[in-house]
Formats: structure tokens, sequence, C-alpha cells
């Protein structure tokens, strides 16, 4: 071969033997997101697979040292956008209890219904993404229309339609808009009855069966080994979920089923989250009968709050799995350190393992049945 | 008896201040000392039992214990606590630097999912490592056993720990970049000295 080019320019190369192939997937294809895969082929086999992310890393965690744990809010949620209230959740958590902040009751339910709403619209996103790079083009167009719905919700709730910055430490910015309760059960009862529908068009196409079945087998045992989360590791028959396992404000009153299949094949992949948001559906109708019907939403915080010489780990179960949120404290406004354990960061060690064997044509199923957000993994 | 004793009178207590303060309540680490979560207890003496005062038991709270280590013994309590305590997964790896101690502190959050009882839990395991004024990532002393062999699931986290903060993790498979760009010449952006443009 000729002069060899540095490592980051090769597009494709070929090997001593002329039999291993070397693709870069990604980072600008629209099959990867915003990530680089090194892929390397034997014919239409992938022999290795070497995820190269880094290409949308913000500094999250470098920005927030610098900046109070009010400022915090409005940039942490960045990562995911379209879930901004879950990656929230377990920051303003850390925060209440490093100021040793009581939330009110009816605060704890409307954040619940907050999430799950966001869950919805985060997932039917995903959804509307894995239908396309399958080549199921109504199951981009169904979730996207369906997606206004809890989108109109959110943006009644809290003002914005993606970004809502709706958690503070002590509560929520701002009670249910007049009439609220109303508009959200009819609302969320079309959506469901929009979900199941789903299912017919979707989960039961024999030509989708026939792609996402048994690519990509991720077993019991290995889903434990590497640490994976949210539905990856329930599709693989770990019940997990940390709003059962380690309730966390109203999640505790409510009675949520943990949906769990056995496999661990892309199909399951991708039908975990589905069961999830028709859950979701249930959890919400629940949260706005049992919740108190009036009360304050908020506490009061004094100006530039200060934690103490303290440290604090908390987690909640986000659109892609558990999510984490580590703040070292050190007398002062702003954190000293602070660490988010995303969903998506914990899922990227088992695609070299999944895509390993697998036919390059499976890539795209076996990438997106993990419910991965490049955004999110970069930080 | 003793016990149940001390019992009442933490409720006592935290009924009257409950009562008598406004709605801003801040925890006093005074509060902390009679009342220790049993099971989150007995987790932790297990440790103590086992390595003595090779351990340091950091605090015990509801669902969360930490424990230090010195980076010479980590691989031994990573083991023991993979195969005796059943902790099967790192949930996350975190690096935070103390130029003052000149130390670089890595913890560990160990989670599990195969014992029900252990599914609250979230156990830190933490150790530090010296810290160099001039940092040169890979080739000074800031060294760290890695516990990719006992927790598989620590092996991007770890490679994102040793481009962050510079922390070299011996016996990891793969100690190359993963988030920052191949031409990064700028010292690990993580430390505290790394300051940000106009801040």
């Amino acid at each position: 071969m000729s002069v060899p080019l540095p490592p980051g320019l090769q597009l494709e190369k070929f090997e001593e033997d002329d039999k291993i192939m070397t693709l870069n997937v990604g980072p600008q294809h629209p099959g990867s997101g915003h990530m680089r895969l090194i892929i390397r082929v034997d014919g239409d086999y992938i022999v290795s697979c070497d995820p190269d992310p880094g290409y949308v890393h913000r500094g999250e965690e470098k920005m927030a040292e610098y900046r109070n744990y009010i400022l915090n809010i409005p940039h942490l949620e960045r990562p995911v956008i379209h879930d901004s209230c879950n990656i929230l959740y377990p920051y303003v958590l850390g925060v209440e209890e490093l100021l040793g902040l009581e939330v009110p009751e009816r605060a704890k339910y409307v954040r619940v219904i907050a999430a799950e709403l966001n869950r919805l619209s985060y997932t039917l996103y995903w959804l509307a993404i894995y239908g396309i790079f399958l080549g199921h083009s109504t199951m981009f167009m169904w979730p996207v229309g369906d997606r206004e719905l809890a989108i109109d919700l959110l943006d009644k709730l809290t003002g914005a339609r993606v970004t809502h910055s709706y958690f503070v430490p002590g509560g929520i910015r701002n009670d249910f808009p007049a009439n609220f309760e109303d508009v959200c059960i009819r609302q969320v009862n079309y959506l469901k009855k929009r979900l199941k529908t789903y299912g017919d068009i979707f989960y039961d196409n024999p030509i989708l069966i026939s792609r996402t079945e048994d690519t990509g087998i991720l077993s019991r045992e290995d889903a434990i080994r590497l640490g994976t989360t949210g539905s990856v590791l329930r599709a693989s028959g770990v019940d997990f979920d940390v709003r059962t396992k380690e309730p966390y404000d109203a999640y505790e009153e409510l009675d949520i089923h943990t949906n769990v299949l056995k496999k661990g094949d892309s199909y399951d992949r991708s039908k975990v989250p589905w069961l999830d948001m028709l859950e979701s559906c249930n959890i919400i109708k629940q949260a706005l009968e049992k919740m108190p019907k009036s009360g304050s939403v908020r506490v009061k915080l004094k100006p530039n709050p200060k934690g103490g010489d303290d440290e604090v780990y908390k987690r909640v179960e986000s659109g892609r799995g558990s999510l984490g949120v580590y703040i070292v404290s050190r007398s002062k406004p702003e954190p000293y350190r602070l660490k988010l354990s995303v969903g998506s960061f914990r899922n990227l060690i088992c695609l070299p393992y999944l895509l390993k064997g697998e036919k390059l044509g499976n890539m795209p199923a076996v990438y997106w049945g993990l419910n991965y957000w490049p955004v999110e993994a970069d930080r | 008896m003793s016990s149940s004793d001390t019992d009442t009178k933490t409720e006592t207590k935290e009924k009257e201040t409950t009562q008598t303060k406004p709605v801003v309540v801040e925890t006093t680490p005074a509060e902390k000392g009679p009342e220790l979560p049993k099971f989150e207890k007995d987790l932790s003496n297990k440790i103590t039992e086992k390595f003595g005062s090779k351990t340091e038991i950091a605090f015990v709270k509801p669902d969360r214990v930490r424990v230090n280590v010195k980076k010479e013994d980590i691989i031994n309590v990573a083991s023991y606590i993979r195969d005796e305590l059943n902790f099967d997964h790192a949930e996350s790896v975190t690096g935070v630097d103390f130029p003052n101690d000149k130390e670089i502190e890595v913890v560990y959050h160990l989670g599990s999912y195969t014992d029900p009882k252990l599914a609250r839990q979230v156990l830190s395991l933490a150790t530090r490592t010296t810290r160099e004024d001039n940092p040169n990532p890979g080739n000074d002393s800031t060294r760290l056993p890695s516990l990719r062999d006992i927790f598989y699931s620590v092996e991007f986290h770890e490679r994102e720990c040793f481009e962050m903060l510079g922390v070299y993790f011996e016996g990891h498979p793969d100690n190359r970049r993963l988030l920052l760009p191949e031409d990064w010449a700028d010292i690990p952006p993580l430390r505290k000295d790394f300051a940000i443009k106009g801040r």
C-alpha cells in the first residue's frame, strides 16, 4: 500500500491480506447519530467495532462547577432536551438532600406527571427514528404526530415545548394551569389508544420481526456483567427499574408494573420502551387521581444556597435507563464536582460486544435498539 | 435495651424540630449520630471485620455507604465486595481533583442487579492517588490499579476518567482517549487548574 494516512483521516482501508476492510460509520452518517463507529468487516460480517463518541462533548460537568445550584438548571438539561425533566430529576433530588429541603406533597405528584409525559415524548421520538432506520416510514410519521399530544401538554404545563427547566430544588416552578387535569386525562387516553395500534402495524409486522429477531442477542448474565441499564437490561430478563426498586417522590405511592422480556434480542429491546409508554399512561392517570387537589408546590429558597461538606448520589429512571447524579459539595454555592452517570454512556459498552459477528446490514437495528442518545453520552 | 431508648429519644427530637422550625429545614451533622440504618450498618461492619484498619467507612446513610481504601488494597476490597457482598456492576466512576491535598480521588459507585435485597443500595468505593502539578497523563505517578477485571462495566468509565483527570489505570487493556479530540494537547480538563475562559 502507499503512504499511510494519519489515523483520523482513514475512510476505508484494506488490511494486509485484502480480506478485512475498515469502515467508518459516522460521525455525519445519519444512521449513527453524532458518533463514529469504526467497524472492521470481513465481507458482510462485522469482525470488530470500536465506538468513538465525543463529537458533541460540551463539558457539562466542568460548566456545573462554575455556576450555583439554581443557575445549573437550564444547562444541565441540554444533553437530552426532549427528556429534560428526567435528566434534571436526580440533580434536583440531590440538591434537595444537600440543602435539607422538604418538597410539598402536591409538587411530588406534579413532578411524576411531568416526568412521565416527558418519557412519552422522548420515547416516541426514539421510536420514530428506530422506525425510519428500519425502513418503516409509517412508524416515523405516526410517533412524530402523536408526540405532539405529549408536547402540547408539557407546553401548557411548563411554557416550553422541549427545554422545560421545570423542576427546581424545593418543588416545581408553577402549578397546573386552569383545567389541566381534564385536558391531560383526555389526551393521555387518546394517546394510549394510538399506542396500542402501533402493536398491529409495527410490532406484529413480519418484516420487522424478520429483521430484528435473533439479532444482537444479549444474555442475562452479560447484561448484568456489562452494567447495562434501562430497556436494554429489562429486555434481557432482569427486573430492575429505579421507579420500583428505589422509588423517589410520589412513585412510592403508585402501582407500577415493570415490563421484562426474556430473549434479549433487538426485537425485545425495541418492544420494552413501547410497553413502558403504555405503563406511563397508567402512571399519569393514577397520579392525577391520587394527587392532593390543592396546596403549595414549592418551598422558598434562600438566595444563593450553600450545601455543607457533603456528597450525594441520586438516581432516577429516565427514558434511557438509570440516570445518576453525584454531587460533591464543599460549603460553597457552586458544586465542587458534579458527575452525570447517564444511561446512554453505560449502554455504549455493549455495542462492540453485540455487533461482533453480526451482518453489516443489521447494524442500525442493533445500534438504535440500544436506545442510545449520542448527545447525552458525550455530555 | 439501650438502643430502643436512644431510638425513642431521637424520634421525639425530630418531632420537636419539625414543629418549631420554618419551612426551610437545614440538616445538622449531629443528627446523624445515633440513628444509623441497620442494613447499611451491617454492610459496612462486614467490610470492617474483613479488612480492619485497611478500610475507612466514611459515612453510612440510608441506602448509601461509602468506603475509603488505599490504592494498594482496592483490588482485594473490590473482589470481596463482588464475591461476598454480591455487588455486580459499576454505575459510575468519578474522578475528583483535590489540588490542596495534592491528590486525585476516584469514586466507584457500585450497585447490584442480582440480589433483590441490595436493589436500593449504592456502595461508593473511593481511593486516592498522588497528583502532579505538571501532568503528563500516562507517564507520571498519577496511577491506580484498574478494576476492569473485577467489574467489567467500568471499562468506558475508566477511559473517561483517564482523559478527563489524567489518572492512568494500570491493567486496563485500552487506555485511549474517549470523548476528547485526538489532538487535545492541554492539561486534563476536569482538573481544577484548567480554567474556563472568562470565568
